[in-house]
């Protein structure tokens, strides 16, 4: 038995780096260079002057890094006939931004809940086909849609491009929290109902609060989404409200005699900077949610 | 508080083409702790749910404290439930969870706080009605649930499986619990369960059910010594019941006879007319007796296996022609494999069925 047992290796601590590892970390730093490069440009061009962007150094650290570029972005950059810099577009997407999500997050939620509850066999037929609703591309109901609003008189405006988000955004939202609510117990529900709370009331006392990660990830989802929105800001929101990434567009392309890289740089990292607030400050969250059941059908 | 007698009159519930219940009948009276029991499947909890409102009935009607509700809401009905998972509000206290239903019907704040604390008193959790259900064992979020039924002084107190997810010495202390709160509230408890002990030690009666159907509503006592049909004779009982097949016999007083075997039936009392056709005799293990060889109505016996059970042991035996059967003796009986052995059947502990319709006889 012992000379069998010697003749075994003894069980040992896997080898750390075989070459799969470093094929895997290889392709992690070359992916990350990728994604990384173009914005480390970007950084630094924007806190250079435009006198040593000529020279071309794409990648030179700044000599003298000045927010100049910055503060000419965000308060008097010409977006077309205006030059009160790209402040306004921030605020212009905040007011659409806002409502949108949160109207949007309540409704879906809502009918997510109802149709939680209902358990029929065709049911889940029915959730896959309004999957594939949320990826018919936006621009088949542009102009149904141009249509519509002028013919109910509301045309372009606050009011309008709201109403588009919400529409645009309830498949998904919908989907989101009835699978989440259908994961839960039914039992939950029926304790809820024993204890007298109405349809409204289990709504929203013990599901929406049990539904925080759901909300964190529609949150996430809505905010991005809304705020890199650019055709639906064009065409609905109207002369007064176009939104962020509309106005950054008129900044980079309405450059009269030099293009000023570093303005244009600064305006492009203002644009997507509220995305990434919301990715930083809430990964952790997103994870959760996703792991809570975002995903699964 | 309030006690209320159900009246379930020709209850008919269905999903969709499926029949689960059809034309059921169940009085349960006032202060009265019925067991539902049945495999799965059976229907137990879909007239639980019936019962508590939480299912739509397709027919018939249910009565709670004399008053009909079939079409009532659940808050209306004066019935609290206690769930199988607890559903538990996971984002509220222990506290929280308990007033939650009273807090929506609007009673006073002082009346939730005297409420919520002699439920919490009666179940030991005062220290720990600030806690959130997921920093609670098992046992204890099942006393929560069960503290939150308590609270509503209902009439009547529905239980599905309460505690079907907790490790068997939890399982046997909070039996205990609920027994001694039934005897000191003296509401009328509805209990589901699969697990027999619970309702062999719990129940007033017992409803054995199976396909939806109330197969014997009985005590425990005679549900175990008198089961009506085999189904509930083989599903009641551990170990199982021993099932010989046979006939009857009649010469001079009857006799059941498997093979070369015959018993007489003298002190059994028959239900129906006997007649030709096979049965099936069923006994307990704890029922036969071992004899001495020379005794008239004992039959031989041969042990195959012999399984200590802690408290007793259980003997396998074989007759002469084969036929198998256990029995049960004391743990420090001194039986070996192999071993011959004499056994007696006694009459008045048979149960006898017609083998085709399994009916007892
Ligand atoms: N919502 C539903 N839709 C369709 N069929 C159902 C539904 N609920 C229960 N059933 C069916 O009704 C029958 C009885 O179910 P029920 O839940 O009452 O069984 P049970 O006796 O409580 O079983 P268990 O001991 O497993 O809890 C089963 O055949 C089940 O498949
Ligand atoms: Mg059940």
């Amino acid at each position: 038995m012992t000379a069998v047992a010697q003749l075994l290796p003894a069980s040992r601590r896997p080898k750390r780096m075989t070459p799969a590892r470093w094929g895997l970390y290889a392709f992690i730093f070359i992916t990350a260079l990728y994604f990384l490069l173009p914005l480390y440009v970007m950084i630094v061009t924007s806190l250079k002057p435009m006198a040593e962007i000529r020279q071309g150094n794409l990648l030179a650290l700044p000599a003298a890094p000045s927010i100049d570029a910055w503060v000419k972005a965000w308060t008097s950059a010409c977006t077309g006939l205006t030059c009160q810099g790209i402040k306004i577009g921030f605020f212009n997407s905040l007011r659409i931004l806002v409502p949108s999500v949160g109207i949007s997050i309540l409704i879906g939620s809502l009918t997510g809940y109802a149709l939680s509850l209902w358990r029929l066999p065709g049911a889940n037929i029915l959730f896959g086909a309004m999957m594939v609703v949320a990826f018919i591309p936006y621009q088949v109901f542009i102009y149904p849609l141009v249509r519509v609003f002028s013919f109910t008189g509301l045309g372009q405006s606050l009011l309008t491009i709201v109403i588009i988000h919400t529409i645009f955004g309830l498949p998904t939202m919908t989907l989101l929290f009835r699978n989440y609510f259908a994961s839960l117990p039914v039992e939950l529900f029926k304790a809820a109902r024993v204890d007298g709370a109405g349809f409204y009331q289990i709504y929203a006392l013990i599901m929406m609060p049990m539904a925080t990660p759901m909300i964190v990830v529609a949150v996430i989802l809505q905010t991005t989404g809304i705020w890199n929105d650019f055709i639906l800001g064009l065409i609905f929101a109207g002369r007064d409200n176009l939104p962020m990434t509309v106005q950054l567009n008129n900044i980079v392309n309405s450059t009269q005699g030099e293009r000023a890289y570093n303005v244009d740089m600064a305006a492009t990292l203002l644009t997507a900077l509220l995305p990434l607030v919301v990715y930083f400050g809430s990964g952790r969250w997103f994870v959760r949610g996703i792991a809570a059941g975002a995903v699964k059908g | 508080m309030q006690k209320s007698s159900v009246d379930i009159r020709s209850l008919q519930i269905g999903f969709g083409g499926l029949k689960v219940l059809e034309n059921l009948d169940l009085h349960v009276g006032e202060s009265e702790f019925l067991v539902l029991l049945g495999p799965s499947g059976c229907g137990k909890s879909t007239l639980l749910n019936a019962i508590a409102g939480l299912i739509d009935v397709k027919g018939g009607e249910i009565h709670i404290g004399g008053r009909d509700v079939t079409w009532a809401e659940p808050k209306d009905r004066g019935i609290a439930m206690v769930f199988q998972s607890y559903a538990l509000y996971p984002r509220m206290s222990v506290r929280r969870n308990m007033s939650f239903g009273l807090k929506v019907a609007g009673t006073p704040q002082s009346e939730i706080e005297r409420r919520v604390g002699e439920a919490a008193q009666m179940l030991r959790l005062t220290s720990l009605l600030e806690r959130r259900p997921s920093e609670l064992s098992g046992g204890q979020r099942q006393r929560v649930a069960i503290g939150r039924a308590l609270v509503r002084h209902a009439g009547v107190y529905l239980f599905d499986e309460p505690l079907s997810n907790l490790d068997a010495q939890l399982r046997a202390e909070l039996r205990v619990e609920i027994k001694r709160l039934h005897a000191r509230l003296g509401a009328t408890m509805i209990y589901v369960t699969h697990d027999q002990i619970e309702a062999l030690t719990l129940a007033d009666r017992i409803a054995v059910m199976q396909g939806g159907v109330i197969q014997q509503l009985d005590t425990p006592k005679k549900i175990y010594r008198e089961p009506v049909n085999r189904f509930v004779a083989s599903f009641v009982g551990s170990p199982a019941m021993n099932f010989i097949p046979g006939r009857l016999a009649r010469g001079g007083e009857m006799v059941f006879v498997a093979g070369v075997n015959r018993l007489g039936l003298n002190g059994y009392v028959f239900r129906s007319q006997p007649t030709d056709a096979p049965v099936v005799l069923g006994i307990r293990p704890e029922h036969i007796e071992m004899t001495g060889a020379d005794d008239q109505s004992s039959v031989p016996a041969r042990v195959e296996m012999v399984e200590p059970m802690g408290a007793d042991t259980l003997i396998w035996c074989r007759l002469a022609d084969g036929t198998a059967f256990s029995f049960r003796r004391d743990a420090d009986a001194q039986v070996r494999a192999g071993d011959a052995l004499a056994v007696r059947f006694p009459a008045d502990a048979l149960s006898l069925f017609d083998e085709a319709s399994g009916q007892r006889l």
